[in-house]
C-alpha cells in the first residue's frame, strides 16, 4: 500500500482529508484508483499536481513505479522562469 | 514629406539612404544599410544597446536624427572585426563569458572601444563608470569588466611591443 | 550525502571553459534577434493599447482606421475565437488559455493601462501609428485598484464577475479579487508559540518589478493563403508559442512552424506569448507577413511583471535557536488575470527549514496591473525577502550568528521538506559552510557599512526535451535540441555532446531547431535546459556509440561485447585478434554508407528527478547616511550546483541573478499614479543595476552531484535571485541599526528611515 498525502488543493475533491493508502504500482494506477475514491479528483491531480515518490519529484509521468511501500506527495506541478 | 538623400561613411565605407526627417539613426543603420548589430532596448537612450561612434564620439544612435550624419563618419559594431580577426575586446569577452544573451554586447563593445582609445589605461571604477551607460541584465556586469580590462592590457602590451 | 556516479572521474571537456559556438555572430552583430528579421513584403503591425487601468469597451470603431491609405488589416477581439475557460500546460505552469487569450486582445472590458484593445497592419510604421490614432473606442471607466490589500477588501472594485475564491473551506457567494487561498499546515503552531522562548514578527512589503530583459518582444508572422503558418519569434520556447498561437486563433498545431530567434533575455518574461497571435491575425486579415516589435513602454505596460506582495512572518523560537513554530502568510498580486507565483512561494518560503510546526497561507488575489509572468524561480525571492528578514531579526534576538542558527535549522538529506517531499542529495549544508568559511564572512567591516547572509531554495524542473545527433561524413557531429538558449546552454549541448563521443568540442555544432525540424521540448527555463536536455544529449550521444560499435563489430568479425568506445575511437578488446586497430570517429564516418547508412540518433525523453538548488549569499552594503545612497561593496554567493558542465556560464547565471536581485532590493519598482497608470515606464525611472552600481559578484560553486544526470548536473539558473533581497535588507540592518521591511530600500526609503530614528 502506498502512503499518500495530498494537500489543500485536493480538499475539494476529498472533503477535506489529507492522507490515503493506495494500492497503486504506477502513477497512472495511483490516479485512478483515486479518481475512483474521489470522482473527478484523478483529471484535476493528472493536469495540476505532480508526484514526489520516496522524495523524488515526478511530472507527467504516468509509468514512474511507486514501491509497496512508498511515500507519495502530491504538490502543484512546478513550473519556472 | 518626401525623404531626405543622405551620404554618409559606414565602418570605413560610403554609404547613401533616404531618411524621412524624424528617422533615427538606429533606424537607418537597421532598416535601410542592413545593419542590425545596433539593437534598440528602449528608443529613449537609457540602455546603450543602440551605441555607435559619431565623428569619433560614442553616441545612442536612437537619439540622433538620421539626417544629421550627412558627410559624417559613423563607426558601427560591424565595423570592429578587421579582416576576418577579432578585435581584441570581442576576443576577450568570449575568452571571459562577457556575455549571456548577447543582446548588449554589440553596444558594449563600441562603449567599451571607445573607452580603451581615450584612456588605455583605466582602472576598474574608470570602466565601470564609462560603461554604466550600457545596461546588461544577464550577466551582473563581473565578466564584462574582467574583460575590458584584460583587453586593455593585451592592448598597452601591442602598443608597446 | 552524495553518491557517487559511475561515470569516469576523468572528464576531459565537462569543467573546462570553451569558448560559446555561437560567440563570434555574438560580438559582430551578426546574430539575429527577434527584430533583426525581416519578410518580404512585410507589414509594419501595431497595438492599440487602453489608457485606463479598468473600462468597459462600449464600442471600437476602426472605419476611418480601415480607410486610411496604408492600412491592410485591423483586428479586435472579434477577430479571435471567443474561448472557454480550459487549463492547457503549453507553457510550464498550467496557463488558463481564455486567460491567456483576453491578455492578448480585451474582450469586452480592458483590465490594466496598457491592455491591448486592437491592433493595425500598415505599410509603415507612421501609417500604422497614424491608423492607432483613427481608431475609436469607447470606454466606460470603472474605479481600479492597484495595491493587493485594497483589492481584497469587501468593497473592492471587482475586476471578474464569476471569479469566487478556490480553497477555501467554504465557497463564497460572492464575487471578489481573491483567485484561491493556499494553505500548508504542519503540527501545531499555536502550542509551539506558546512555549517558545523567543518571537519576532513582522509585515513585508515588496512592489512589481519587472524581468528587465534588454530585447523588447519582436516577431515576424506569415500567414500563408493554403493556411499554413510561419512565426519567426523571440521566445523562451518555440513549441510554447505554436501551442499558443493555435490554442488562441483556433488553428492546427500542424498549421504552424515556429522558428527561435535569438533571444535578447527572458528569465521567464518570454515563456508566454503577447505579440504572435496578433501578428498572425493581422497576417490572416492583410494577405502579407507582418512584423512587430514592442517599445519599452510597450514592454513596461502590457508584459508580466511578477507580483508586488504584502507578507506577514511570524517566527518562534528556544534559546538553543530551534526553530519550532513558523507562521506565513502571502498576498501576491496577479494582475488581470489570476496566476501569482504564490503558490510556488508557499511551498519555498520554509523550503531551507526544519520546521516541525508551521502554517503558510497564500493568496492569489487580482488587480488592475499587468497579468504577472514568470520571473526567475517565481514567487521564491519575495517569499524569502520577508522569511530571511525575520529569519535574521531572530538570529540577532537569540544572540546567534546568523549561519550557526540557520545551520542548526538546516534541512538536510533525508529531512521531509515543508512543502512535502523528502530530501536526498542535497548540498544545502556544504553551501553555508562555504560561506561561514569564507574569507567574505570573516573579513571586518568598515563605518557606516553592513553584512546580511540570506539563504534561497528552487525546485529546478525536468521535462520533456528530444535530442538529434548527426555525424557528418569527416566526423563532426551536429547536435539539435528545441531549446532556446538564453545563457549559454548551447555551449554546455556541444561539452556534453563532445564529452559522450569522445572527440574535440570544437567539432561538434549545436544547433536550435525550429518546430518543424525538431522533436517536442518543454521551453527553456525552470532551470531545466542542462538538466533535462543536457541528458537527452547524452543518451543520444550513447546511442550512436552503441550505433558504432555495431557496425565495427561487424567489420572487425567480434561481438559488440568486445568493442569498446574510448576517446573517440572504438578499441578491440577481443583477446583472439589483438591485431585490430582502432577506428576513429571520422573514419567510420567516412564509410557509414557502407556499413549502413548515416549515422544518426534521436532521443526523446520526459526528465524526472531534477535536483533542487540552494544558495546562501552574503552582502555587505555601504549606506551614506547624507543622502540615503547605498552601495554594494561586496558580494559572495555560494550555490550548490551539482556539476558546472562550464564553469563560465554558471557562474555568469549567479551573477546574473544577483543582480537583478541586488536591484529589486534596492531601486526598481512599478510606480503608479492616482489613474492606474505606470509612471516610470521606461529605463531612466525604472532603475536596473548599471556598471557602476555593483562590484565584482564572487561566487563558490559546491558541486554535491545529481545522480539522475549523467554528468550530475542541477539547475543553477534560477536559485541566485532568491537570497539577495533578503541579503540586501539584512545588510541595511546592519549598516543602519533598523529594519526596514518595504522594499525597495531606496535612497528616499532609507532617509526617512534614519530620520525616523532621530526623531
Amino acid at each position: 500500500m502506498a502512503h499518500v498525502v495530498v494537500g489543500s488543493d485536493c480538499w475539494p475533491f476529498t472533503g477535506g482529508t489529507s492522507t490515503f493508502d493506495v494500492e497503486a504500482a504506477t502513477v497512472r494506477e495511483l490516479i485512478t484508483a483515486l479518481d475512483v475514491q474521489f470522482p473527478g479528483l484523478g483529471d484535476f491531480i493528472d493536469k495540476r499536481m505532480a508526484f514526489a515518490i520516496d522524495g523524488e519529484i515526478h511530472q507527467d509521468a504516468w509509468f514512474s513505479t511507486i514501491g509497496p511501500a512508498s511515500e507519495v506527495y502530491l504538490i502543484p506541478k512546478i513550473g519556472g522562469g | 514629406m518626401s525623404k531626405i538623400h543622405i551620404t554618409t561613411t559606414v565602418n570605413g565605407d560610403p554609404a547613401e539612404f533616404l531618411a524621412s526627417p524624424g528617422m533615427t539613426l538606429l533606424d537607418a543603420l537597421r532598416d535601410e544599410l542592413g545593419l542590425t548589430g545596433a539593437k534598440e532596448g528602449c528608443g529613449s537612450g537609457d540602455c546603450g544597446a543602440c551605441s555607435v561612434m559619431l565623428d569619433g564620439r560614442l553616441v545612442c544612435s536612437c537619439l540622433v536624427l538620421a539626417p544629421e550624419v550627412e558627410g559624417c563618419r559613423v563607426e558601427t559594431i560591424e565595423g570592429m572585426a578587421q579582416g576576418g580577426q577579432l578585435h581584441p575586446l570581442q576576443q576577450k569577452f568570449l575568452e571571459h563569458a562577457a556575455l549571456q544573451c548577447g543582446f548588449c554586447t554589440p553596444g558594449l563593445l563600441v562603449a567599451a572601444k571607445a573607452l580603451l582609445d581615450a584612456h588605455p589605461d583605466p582602472t576598474e571604477v574608470e570602466a565601470r563608470y564609462w560603461l554604466a551607460g550600457n545596461l546588461c541584465r544577464c550577466t551582473g556586469y563581473d565578466k564584462i569588466i574582467r574583460a575590458v580590462m584584460d583587453a586593455a592590457a593585451e592592448l598597452r602590451q601591442e602598443r608597446a611591443a | 550525502m552524495s553518491e557517487t556516479l559511475d561515470k569516469p572521474t576523468v572528464l576531459n571537456v565537462v569543467g573546462t571553459r570553451p569558448i560559446r559556438p555561437d560567440g563570434a555572430d555574438k560580438v559582430t552583430g551578426r546574430a539575429t534577434y527577434g527584430a533583426d528579421y525581416n519578410m518580404p513584403g512585410q507589414l509594419v503591425g501595431r497595438i492599440l493599447r487602453s489608457p485606463h487601468a479598468h473600462a468597459r469597451i462600449v464600442s471600437i470603431d476602426a472605419s476611418r482606421a480601415r480607410a486610411l491609405p496604408g492600412v491592410k488589416a485591423v483586428v479586435t477581439s472579434a477577430d479571435f475565437p471567443d474561448l472557454a475557460s480550459e487549463m492547457h500546460d503549453g507553457g510550464e505552469a498550467a496557463s488558463n488559455l481564455r486567460d491567456l487569450s483576453l491578455n492578448v486582445m480585451a474582450r469586452g472590458k480592458v483590465l490594466y493601462d496598457g491592455h491591448a484593445v486592437a491592433a493595425v497592419a500598415a505599410v509603415s510604421a507612421a501609417v500604422a501609428e497614424e491608423a492607432l490614432s483613427r481608431i475609436k473606442v469607447i470606454y466606460e471607466t470603472l474605479p481600479h485598484v492597484i495595491d493587493v490589500e485594497p483589492a481584497m477588501s469587501p468593497d473592492a472594485p471587482v475586476l471578474h464577475d464569476h471569479m469566487f475564491t478556490e480553497g477555501l473551506e467554504t465557497p463564497p457567494t460572492t464575487a471578489s479579487n481573491i483567485a484561491k487561498r493556499h494553505k500548508n499546515v504542519r503540527g501545531d503552531v499555536d502550542a509551539a508559540f506558546a512555549t517558545a522562548d523567543v518571537i519576532v514578527e513582522d509585515r513585508y512589503v515588496t512592489q512589481a518589478v519587472h524581468q528587465g530583459y534588454i530585447e523588447p518582444q519582436a516577431c515576424v508572422a506569415a500567414w500563408a493563403e493554403d493556411g499554413r503558418c510561419e512565426v519567426w519569434s523571440s521566445s523562451q520556447g518555440q513549441f510554447m508559442v505554436r501551442t499558443y498561437c493555435a490554442k488562441v486563433l483556433g488553428l492546427e498545431i500542424s498549421d504552424i512552424r515556429v522558428t527561435p530567434a535569438e533571444i535578447g533575455g527572458g528569465f521567464g518574461g518570454k515563456t508566454t506569448v503577447y505579440l504572435e497571435p496578433v501578428a498572425l491575425a493581422l497576417s490572416r486579415a492583410s494577405g502579407h507577413p507582418v512584423k512587430m516589435v514592442m517599445t519599452r513602454e510597450d514592454v513596461f505596460r502590457a508584459t508580466g511583471p511578477t507580483s508586488g506582495a504584502v507578507m506577514h512572518v511570524k517566527l518562534g523560537a528556544l534559546s538553543d535557536g530551534t526553530i519550532t513554530a513558523a507562521t506565513v502568510e502571502l498576498k501576491f498580486q496577479a494582475g488581470a488575470f489570476p496566476g501569482s507565483p504564490v503558490g510556488a512561494a508557499c511551498m519555498t518560503a520554509l523550503a531551507c527549514y526544519d520546521i516541525a510546526n508551521f502554517t503558510i497561507v497564500g493568496w492569489d488575489v487580482v488587480t488592475n496591473t499587468p497579468k504577472t509572468a514568470a520571473y526567475r524561480a517565481p514567487g521564491a525571492p519575495i517569499a524569502a525577502f520577508a522569511v530571511e528578514s525575520a529569519v535574521d531579526d531572530l538570529a540577532r534576538k537569540l544572540g546567534m550568528d546568523p549561519i550557526a542558527l540557520r545551520e542548526k535549522n538546516a534541512v538536510r538529506d533525508g529531512t521531509k521538506a515543508a512543502y512535502g517531499p523528502t530530501f536526498q542529495n542535497i548540498g544545502y549544508l556544504e553551501t553555508l559552510a562555504a560561506i561561514r568559511d569564507s574569507d567574505h564572512y570573516k573579513s571586518p567591516l568598515k563605518p557606516n557599512q553592513g553584512r546580511g547572509v540570506a539563504v534561497g531554495f528552487w525546485f529546478n524542473v525536468g521535462g520533456e526535451s528530444t535530442a538529434a545527433i548527426h555525424i557528418s561524413e569527416d566526423g563532426s557531429a551536429a547536435v539539435v535540441t528545441g531549446n532556446p538558449d538564453i545563457g549559454g546552454s548551447r555551449a554546455s549541448m556541444a561539452m556534453m555532446a563532445a564529452e559522450t563521443l569522445g572527440v574535440p568540442v570544437e567539432r561538434v555544432r549545436p544547433m536550435i531547431g525550429d518546430t518543424a525540424s525538431i522533436g517536442y521540448s518543454m521551453l527553456t527555463g525552470g532551470s531545466r535546459t542542462t538538466f533535462a536536455t543536457g541528458m537527452a544529449v547524452v543518451q543520444a550521444a550513447e546511442k550512436v556509440i552503441l550505433d558504432l560499435r555495431q557496425r565495427v563489430a561487424k567489420l572487425w568479425e567480434v561481438s559488440v561485447d568486445h568493442v569498446v568506445w574510448r576517446m573517440g575511437q572504438a578499441e578491440c578488446i577481443d583477446p583472439a585478434k589483438p591485431d585490430k586497430k582502432p577506428m576513429t570517429l571520422a573514419a567510420l564516418a567516412a564509410q557509414s554508407g557502407r556499413t549502413g547508412g548515416p549515422i544518426s540518433a534521436q532521443v526523446t525523453l520526459n526528465a524526472q528527478g531534477a535536483g533542487p538548488g540552494f544558495a546562501v549569499h552574503v552582502c555587505d552594503l555601504e549606506v551614506d547616511p547624507e543622502t540615503g545612497h547605498t552601495s554594494v561593496v561586496r558580494y559572495t554567493a555560494a550555490q550548490d550546483v551539482g556539476r558546472a558542465i562550464h564553469p563560465s556560464y554558471v557562474e555568469g547565471q549567479i551573477q546574473g541573478g544577483v543582480a537583478q536581485g541586488v536591484g529589486w532590493a534596492l531601486n526598481e519598482a512599478y510606480i503608479f499614479d492616482r489613474d492606474g497608470r505606470m509612471e516610470n515606464a521606461g529605463f531612466l525611472d525604472y532603475r536596473m543595476p548599471v556598471a557602476s552600481d555593483l562590484p565584482m559578484l564572487d561566487t563558490i560553486m559546491i558541486e554535491v552531484p545529481n545522480p539522475k544526470h549523467p554528468f550530475g548536473a542541477k539547475g543553477v539558473g534560477e536559485v541566485p535571485i532568491v537570497p539577495p533581497l533578503a541579503a540586501v535588507a539584512n545588510a541595511m540592518r546592519g549598516a543602519i541599526g533598523l529594519r526596514m521591511s518595504s522594499l525597495p530600500l531606496s535612497p528616499p526609503a532609507v532617509l526617512a528611515a534614519l530620520d525616523s530614528r532621530k526623531g
